[in-house]
């Protein structure tokens, strides 16, 4: 089969206007070439771009906005200097009405900042989802630049019984069509080729213009919808039309109607039944890997780098520096690297979910779920996700294309009782409430535990209601998904985008966590005072001493007033402010605080029974079951991690919602603490 | 009728496509154009959203979308 195919300047005359246009002539190799890859979602754009760029890529954000970026270089000729090569969003049209196509439309017109207007664009188009496709290149070819279509998936058509003619397409849409399989790397040549061609000849764009002429009329018994729209709808149903012209003539089909495979699998996996019993199936494994398999890695990671700080600490002399060096950097860079594995581990999920055409059919199932409290059934995986930690969680809501119903998901998802909450209850659960029944055979604990994880998901529920109808109302977006072939998924692209995630939440989250880490080590280490105690048990008081005199302890003790109508103390307010590094830290801070050795597990009886005894100046006791009670409903609301927060920073690219999200969390958290405590001394208990 | 209305199953002709402008915009770019024949494929288990064939491919709507193309069987 001959794989590339030259234009033909023969004028169709089926609805087209054919101008010719003489500007944007890429002049051979006197510019760096810079080339756009457009195309619909799950055509194989990726695949297909990866297999051009290797892993000469980066990934950015589009300037004020969280669409992502991809860029790679290309060596298409041996003597030029490689293209620049521009991964555009996954586009079904060009008309501006998404914020990826408003993006993907200034770079082909030449207005984005820091980017030249394209010289050359690859249509990907998918074989075997002909007409769909070529409604996005029917736009392509109107901006006046050499568009070359790229043919994937030919392989899968011929199995559908699909027969391309190559050469009427190319002749009938006027621009070059290469088949490529991008897996095998063949048509990969020819790519290049005719890519090449246009460039080093410096051929002309050909562009036209279908326009909803005579022919292109709706016929009676068929109506347009008769808005405002009218004249764009028009004009779509003007270029279906063309499209459909195209089809007729460059496609030979025996039986389009057959039940393919997808479709079969379906009647399994979006099965009434069946569907949600795998599907739950599907989401536990997940949860499970992140929740328990990513435990290992990450407990290596955190000893790993605990023998490193005492390692150095033993090599260097004793001071400041050290300190600074042990603490502060090496504790906050494995407090960074601690996150890899989750976020690995889920990424490899997602991939492979959303490669083999799965994701789709979880929203599907789940839509009428998640709409409901006005969420995108997209949202269930980032949310369940966020049950083990939220940093990976909301990561993933970028599988959410709208952005409005994507920052609801990201403003809940750290509701989700995560991992390192559940430290904070072990311990509270230990001191106060171990050993007790209800109904004689149910344990307290537990009861407690089930009510945490319950009120994180209640609270985000009314939350997610009240943003929706609120800050981020707007009318809801149309409901309309492709359900995507199953397909095998590339093996390379999966890891691909796992280590671009890993290391984009290395570079922009991870220095953010990095610095606060060092900040928060410097208020618990400054301003140093001289040991005034000296014997047996001296170092654990020496600690606590210290840390009292902090500006960490001045931090909590100027936060008391504050924080007594919850039934805390400045120690307790010592602890908050430290666990903001992690929540988990509450417990190595309070043992600090109580003198029970730094490294004491949550359930240690030194520091349950020194939690039980602290005494206030007059001698009440300081913590009651009450206060333990409205500590854990503190600990569900409060945005208490940093790491979060460098994260949402990083995918909403802004400060503002992290500040939105920090604050509004902190007034939900004290609300409710204070009603739990006030609430309960006012019920009589204590 | 609209598509809404339709039987899992059943064929039909798209008609009309009418609704709010993102809406009709929307569903008529991913080529539910009037002329263009679709297969009602299933509804999804708790009612909504349903799944329909045309062109060679798959396309899940909500039923509030679906209520705004109106189909001839």
């Amino acid at each position: 089969m001959s794989k590339a195919h030259g234009t033909n300047e023969a004028d169709r005359s089926v609805g087209t206007d054919h101008r010719t246009a003489s500007m944007n002539v890429p002049k051979a190799a006197d510019h760096q070439v810079t080339i756009a890859i457009a195309g619909n979602p799950n055509a194989g754009k990726t695949t297909l771009f990866n297999a051009l760029t290797g892993l000469r890529q980066k990934v950015a954000n589009y300037p004020g906005v969280t669409v992502e970026r991809k860029e790679g270089r290309w060596r298409f000729d041996a003597g030029l200097e490689p293209a620049r090569l521009i991964d555009l969003p996954g586009l079904y049209s060009l008309d501006a009405t998404s914020l990826d196509e408003l993006l993907a439309r200034e770079v082909l017109m030449g207005r984005m900042k820091d980017l030249p207007k394209p010289d050359l664009i690859i249509a990907v188009v998918d074989a075997t989802n002909l007409e769909r496709n070529l409604y996005l290149v029917t736009q392509l070819i109107e901006f006046s630049i050499p568009v070359v279509i790229a043919l994937t998936m030919v392989d899968l058509a011929e199995k559908l019984h699909l027969e391309i003619d190559a050469d009427k397409l190319s002749e009938m849409m006027r621009i070059p069509v290469v088949s490529v399989k991008a897996r095998s790397k063949s048509g990969l040549e020819e790519i290049t080729s005719a890519v090449r061609k246009i460039v080093v000849e410096g051929k002309e764009a050909d562009p036209f213009w279908i326009g909803a002429s005579e022919a292109n009329e709706p016929s009676d018994e068929i109506h347009l919808s008769l808005t405002d729209n009218e004249a764009a709808n028009r004009q779509i149903f003007a270029r279906y039309n063309f499209i459909s012209d195209v089809y007729q003539e460059s496609v030979r089909t025996s039986d389009s109607e057959r039940a393919d495979i997808s479709e079969k699998i379906d009647s399994v996996l979006t099965h009434r039944f069946f569907g949600l019993v795998i599907l739950i199936g599907i989401l536990l494994l997940v949860f499970q890997t992140i929740f328990s398999w990513a435990a290992l890695p990450m407990d290596l990671l955190d000893r790993g780098f605990g023998s490193l700080g005492e390692f150095v600490r033993a090599d260097l002399p004793p001071g400041v520096f050290t300190d600074l060096l042990v603490d502060g950097v090496i504790a906050g860079v494995g407090g960074v690297l601690v996150f890899l594995p989750q976020i690995l581990l889920l990424f490899l999920f997602i991939s492979l979910l959303e490669d083999t055409g799965y994701m789709a059919r979880a929203a599907f199932l789940l839509d009428k779920l998640m709409s409901r409290v006005g969420l995108h059934g997209k949202a269930f995986l980032p949310l369940m996700s966020s049950f083990a930690c939220a940093i990976p969680g909301i990561m993933a809501t970028r599988t959410i294309e709208n952005r409005r119903d994507r920052l609801a998901t990201i403003l809940i998802a750290p509701f989700m009782s995560c991992s390192a909450r559940l430290p904070v209850y072990a311990l509270m659960i230990a001191a106060f409430f171990a050993g007790q029944t209800v109904l004689g055979i149910v344990s307290v604990g537990a009861v407690l535990m089930l009510a945490m994880y319950s009120l994180g998901i209640a609270v985000a529920v009314v939350v997610a209601f009240i943003l929706k109808k609120t800050l981020l109302k707007s009318p809801p977006p149309p409901f309309v998904m492709e359900l995507p072939p199953y397909r095998l998924p590339n093996l390379r692209t999966v890891i691909q985008n796992m280590v671009t995630r890993a290391w984009l939440f290395l570079k922009r989250a991870g220095t953010v966590i990095l610095a606060i880490s060092i900040i928060l080590w410097a208020l618990m280490y400054f301003p140093r005072t001289e040991p005034a105690v000296s014997g047996m048990g001296a170092e654990a008081g020496q600690k606590a001493a210290h840390l009292e005199s902090s500006y960490a302890g001045m931090l909590g003790k100027s936060i008391e007033p504050v924080i007594t109508p919850l039934g805390y103390d400045w120690k307790i307010g010592v602890a908050i402010i430290a666990s903001f590094a992690a929540r988990e830290v509450l417990v190595s801070t309070l043992s600090i605080i109580y003198n029970a050795g730094e490294d004491e597990p949550e359930n240690s009886p030194t520091l349950v029974s020194a939690i039980r005894e602290a005494k206030h100046a007059d001698g009440s006791k300081v913590w009651t079951p009450l206060t333990a009670l409205s500590l854990m409903v503190f600990f569900v609301l409060a945005m208490q991690c940093m790491s979060t927060l460098a994260v949402v920073r990083r995918e909403t690219n802004s400060w503002l919602w992290p500040a939105f999200m920090f604050g509004y969390m902190t007034v939900i958290a004290y609300a409710a603490a204070f009603l739990t405590y006030q609430g309960g001394k006012f019920l009589g208990f204590s | 009728m609209t598509l809404a209305n339709l039987a899992v199953g059943s064929k039909a002709m798209v008609t009309r496509v009418a609704g709010r402008d993102a809406v009709s915009k929307r569903l008529m770019e991913m080529g539910v154009v009037p002329g263009v024949w679709i297969r009602v494929i299933k509804t999804a288990p708790f009612g909504d959203p349903i799944e329909i064939r045309l062109k060679g491919y798959n396309l899940a709507m909500r039923r509030n979308e679906a209520e705004s193309i109106e189909v001839s069987e």
